[in-house]
């Protein structure tokens, strides 16, 4: 352990800690905008620096590694007029495009611009301007709003593991890009948008579907079995996008399904009461999707609407159990088998093995994720 | 003359080779054979290519050495050598017009040559040159009788510095290395050459690679490392070559490999040819390339001697610093730490460029002051001009006005004046230069070369560039001295890096020494030294002027106006500035302001 002083307040921690690891447990926040305990450390924005007495230069909090005896300041007028000086710069070389983006009233970036009061620019010049746009489906990629955090180049290589993106050039053009600028073929996974600090990365479903006011709703993806917590954003009454909260099982880290694949909610084929068969499955047909001359894949056409009847849950329950009974009667229990499902709960999936080995008396179970 | 040893030495390093080098020497060969001389490294007789001698403003530079008695020849083109091969090794009479002059002999008695003592002697492509020189003496005793402390004590002893740029002390980093425990630690031989305008380290790696092996090879086994790199760029095509020839006749010989000297240990090292972007010579983001990734520096959290490539200890040393370990094992740290001052060791090599006689590679004692290396060994400033400044340390050094001439070239003094020794830079500039110009110049490199990483480098440089720029233009604020005064200061004291801690010096140094000449630019909107075109205005003299019409031919942007014999005007709204008319007039009516 290390004992050292900040702004007055005497801690210890351990040694392997960073000065703003240390503030952090002292609830003292120093700016920054590169920063992310869960990624390797970068020390690229130059915001977090921090007075240590016997050091004649100032030092980045989140790259300098506690020392016993350390006498931190966090915050002193010569380093707020060094952290404005470079929220300047960066505001030089940027769109200063608030009205119209997405991330406006939640962007790191405008908070700290009006934090430091920066109306007027001393410094003004090149800026960088890219018109081309990349065609993915779901990241929406607006670089002339990019900080340099390398967030999103960090939690790709370090986290998700795709490497999908990098920085390229050099000086004032340093930009992060996927290999060769092409357009973006990743995983999708969204990581890069939910760490980006600015508008520079945002979800392309979410463009001007609103900003702010949203109602939150916590709740679990439905996807897979991992159970990764997710906050839906909601307007009037619609998904509008999907984040997941830092405080999490899933520490705030979401793949495409859970922070894209959210249209299914609203869509209108989705079943919402039950039904039950009243055509034999014989009606179905082997469709071909061939149109234009080229080798068609026969896929199965699925089944139309007037095959079935909506029924009440009671009146299902009630014919699913005749039908088992049927069946266990003519054929015996291993005549029947039960395949359950990841997206439920384990109590739900405790409670289905043991009616199926115990009720219908067999072992015929299984799960796409094995039991 | 068949019983006369006979020796010729032509040097071979890239600057000479861009002359003709390769051809000076192939006539050489030729005519030996035709004359039935047998040459060859064992035979008495022989043509040889030597790395480079430094003096590459004469280059081609040749020796004929004709029973221990050399004559050096300078600026030899291939058709001058039947002349050198007749009168001078068949006849015995050296051609003396061709013989390098004062200027030859001057530009070497000041100097001091240890690291570069065996370039431009031995042939570099030969392992056997190299043993015949002592080479591979020092590595066997580091191998088979040193201890790696006192190996490291020695080095400590020697006061040798990193001649990278920061002066880091060789034997302190090499004992963090030693110190830290670990299952695998590295050497990296530091060949980027970051600054475009230095090529000591190149000329060191064409011209003597087996040095630089050497102390790898002794540092490997001071720290406890088995496996090596030499970091090139790949522009450097020749050191590429030799570095790789060397390495494999280092294998060839077992002086590589495993069981280095019967000493039980092992000894790898891999060229690492790459592409040298600037800060490609950064200890940290270099580390990152040889990792596979981009080279972009990271906070040093730990020394990379304790925490270095792939998190092992790591030394990265200079080649120039590498090539020196051998010297110092071989004559002794005290005659080393001797050569310099009291707090640093040895020589330094300064690629000395500009506007100086003698351009060239040139190696002092560190302690020399800059005035003995521009005026006595620079042969002072050319075409009879006066000296105005020198820029040390490349594009992100700082420039010294005549005031600090007498000063010592030591880490501690430059620094005192505002630059640094980086990797040993010198560009002299003489009274046409414009100060202001001059630091734009050098912005134009950093501003491009910045990683991109940390805002103040990546967007301060730029913006300081833009404000250079506007000042060079008429356009100047004025608040700008201040304010790029106030902006450079905030990017050195905030970058990550020394790349942005550096690369305003240029700026800095130039408004701490030639204020008034930003002043002039920002307020008169003139250049004092007419080098910024937008501030030119180009002027007839009408008393001069004899109507002859010279300039008006000449104008490319028909800019001059006049009747013959009648005094001619320039049209201000039409002028480019080219100053064609300047060159044209015979009477010197063109007046430029
Ligand atoms: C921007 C930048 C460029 C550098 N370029 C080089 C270089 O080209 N060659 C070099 O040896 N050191 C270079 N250095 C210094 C290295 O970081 C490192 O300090 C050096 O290689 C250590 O070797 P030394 O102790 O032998 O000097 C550079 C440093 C910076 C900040
Ligand atoms: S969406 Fe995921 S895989 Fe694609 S770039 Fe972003 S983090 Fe990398
Ligand atoms: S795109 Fe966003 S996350 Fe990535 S470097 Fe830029 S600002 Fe940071
Ligand atoms: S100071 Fe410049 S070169 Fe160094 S890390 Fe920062 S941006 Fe890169």
């Amino acid at each position: 352990m290390v004992s050292l002083n900040i702004d007055g307040k005497q801690l210890s921690v351990d040694k392997s800690c960073t000065i703003m690891d240390a503030a952090s447990k002292l609830g003292i926040t120093v700016p920054n905008l590169c920063h992310n305990p869960d990624l390797s450390t970068f020390g690229g924005c130059r915001l977090c620096l921090v007075e240590v007495e016997g050091n004649p230069r100032p030092l980045a909090a989140c790259a300098t590694l506690v020392q016993e005896g350390m006498q931190v300041k966090s915050s002193t007028p010569y380093l707020e007029r060094l952290r404005s000086t470079n929220v300047e710069l960066l505001l030089s070389d940027h769109p200063n495009d608030c009205m119209l983006c997405e991330r406006a009233g939640n962007c790191k970036l405008q908070e700290l611009a009006y934090y430091y009061g920066i109306r007027e620019n001393r410094f003004e010049g090149t800026r960088r301007t890219y018109d081309k746009q990349d065609n993915n489906p779901f990241v929406s990629r607006e670089m002339e709003k990019c900080v340099m955090c390398g967030q999103c180049v960090r939690i790709c290589e370090e986290i998700q593991g795709a490497r999908a993106i990098d920085f390229s050039y050099k000086g004032l053009w340093t930009k992060v890009t996927p290999p060769f600028e092409k357009d973006l073929d990743c995983e999708f996974c969204g990581q890069c948008v939910g760490v980006c600090p600015t508008g520079a990365l945002t979800g392309k479903m979410w463009s001007n579907k609103g900003r702010q006011k949203f109602r939150e709703v916590d709740t679990v993806c439905s996807y897979c079995g991992c159970g990764c917590n997710l906050t839906l954003a909601v307007k009037k009454n619609q998904i509008v996008r999907v984040y997941s909260r830092k405080n999490t099982i899933n520490e705030g880290m979401l793949c495409a399904k859970g922070r894209f694949a959210y249209e299914f909610v609203h869509s209108p084929d989705r079943l919402s009461r039950p039904l039950i068969r009243v055509n034999p499955k014989s009606n179905w047909v082997l469709e071909d999707t061939h149109d234009s001359g080229g080798p068609g894949k026969q896929v199965q056409r699925s089944p139309a609407l007037q095959d079935f009847k909506e029924v009440s849950w009671d009146e299902a329950l009630e014919y699913i159990a005749f039908k088992i009974r049927e069946i266990k009667e003519s054929s015996g229990p291993d005549a029947i088998g039960g395949l359950s499902s990841a997206r439920c709960t384990n109590e739900e999936n405790y409670l289905f093995q043991k009616f199926i080995r115990a009720v219908i008396g067999t072992n015929n179970i299984d799960h796409c994720a094995r039991y | 003359m068949r019983d006369k040893e006979l020796i010729v030495k032509v040097c071979s390093g890239t600057g000479s080779v861009s002359a003709g080098g390769a051809e000076v020497l192939q006539a050489f060969e030729n005519l030996g054979s035709s004359y039935g001389i047998e040459t060859g490294f064992k035979n008495g007789c022989r043509t040889q290519k030597v790395g480079c001698r430094g003096f590459c403003s004469r280059d081609v530079l040749v020796d004929v050495i004709l029973d221990g008695e050399k004559i050096t020849y300078e600026g030899i083109k291939p058709d001058m050598v039947p002349r050198i091969f007749e009168e001078h090794i068949i006849q015995g009479r050296p051609v003396l017009e061709w013989v390098a002059g004062d200027e030859h002999k001057k530009f070497h008695s000041g100097q001091t040559k240890v690291v570069l003592s065996l370039c431009g002697e031995i042939d570099p492509e030969e392992l056997d040159a190299y043993v015949a020189a002592g080479g591979y003496e020092t590595s066997l005793k580091a191998y088979t009788q040193l201890s790696p402390e006192e190996i490291i004590e020695g080095i400590k002893r020697s006061n040798l510095r990193g001649r990278g740029g920061a002066g880091f002390p060789a034997g302190h980093k090499w004992e963090f290395a030693r110190k830290t425990r670990s299952d695998k630690k590295y050497v990296i031989c530091n060949g980027n050459e970051s600054d475009p305008g230095a090529f000591a380290d190149r000329c060191i790696m064409e011209g003597d690679p087996h040095s630089i092996i050497e102390g790898m090879m002794i540092c490997a086994r001071a720290i406890g490392a088995d496996k090596g790199y030499i970091y090139v760029r790949d522009s450097y095509a020749l050191a590429v070559k030799r570095l790789r020839r060397a390495l494999e006749q280092c294998y060839e010989q077992g002086l590589l490999g495993k069981n280095l000297f019967d000493s039980g240990l092992d000894l790898d090292i891999r060229l690492y040819p790459a592409p040298g972007a600037f800060i490609c010579g950064e200890a940290t983001a270099l580390l990152k390339v040889i990792e596979g990734k981009r080279a972009m520096p990271v906070p040093r959290m730990h020394r990379t001697a304790e925490k270095g490539l792939w998190e092992r200890p790591t030394i990265v040393n200079n080649a120039e610093t590498l090539a020196n370990v051998p010297r110092i094992m071989s004559r002794g740290a005290e005659w080393f730490a001797g050569l310099g001052t009291e707090t640093s060791g040895g020589t330094k090599v300064f690629s000395l460029t500009g506007k100086v006689k003698n351009t060239g590679l040139v190696e002092i004692p560190l302690g020399m002051t800059l005035r003995e290396i521009i005026h006595d060994i620079g042969g002072g400033i050319s075409n009879g001009k006066s000296f105005k400044a020198v820029q040390l340390g490349g594009p992100t050094g700082g420039c010294i006005p005549e005031s600090f001439l007498d000063h010592q070239v030591d880490y501690e003094s430059l620094a005192l004046a505002g630059t640094i020794m980086g990797s040993g830079g010198m560009v002299v500039f003489d009274q046409d230069t414009c100060m202001v110009d001059t630091s734009k110049f050098f912005l134009e490199i950093t501003q491009a070369e910045s990683c991109g990483k940390c805002t103040p480098c990546r967007i301060g440089i730029r913006r300081m560039y833009e404000i250079l720029d506007r000042i060079t233009k008429g356009k100047g604020r004025l608040w700008d001295i201040e304010l790029l005064e106030e902006l450079g200061t905030h990017i050195r004291t905030t970058s990550l890096c020394g790349f942005g801690m550096t690369a305003p010096n240029p700026v800095l140094s130039t408004i701490r020494h030639f204020r008034d000449e930003y002043a002039v630019h920002i307020k008169d909107k003139k250049c004092p030294a007419l080098v910024c075109k937008d501030l030119l205005s180009f002027s007839c003299i009408q008393e001069n002027c004899t109507g002859c019409g010279m300039c008006k031919k000449v104008c490319p942007a028909d800019a001059i106006r006049g009747i013959r014999k009648k005094p001619h005007k320039i049209d201000q709204q039409l002028c480019i500035k080219c100053g064609s008319c300047i060159d044209a007039c015979k009477f010197g009516a063109i007046h430029i302001e």
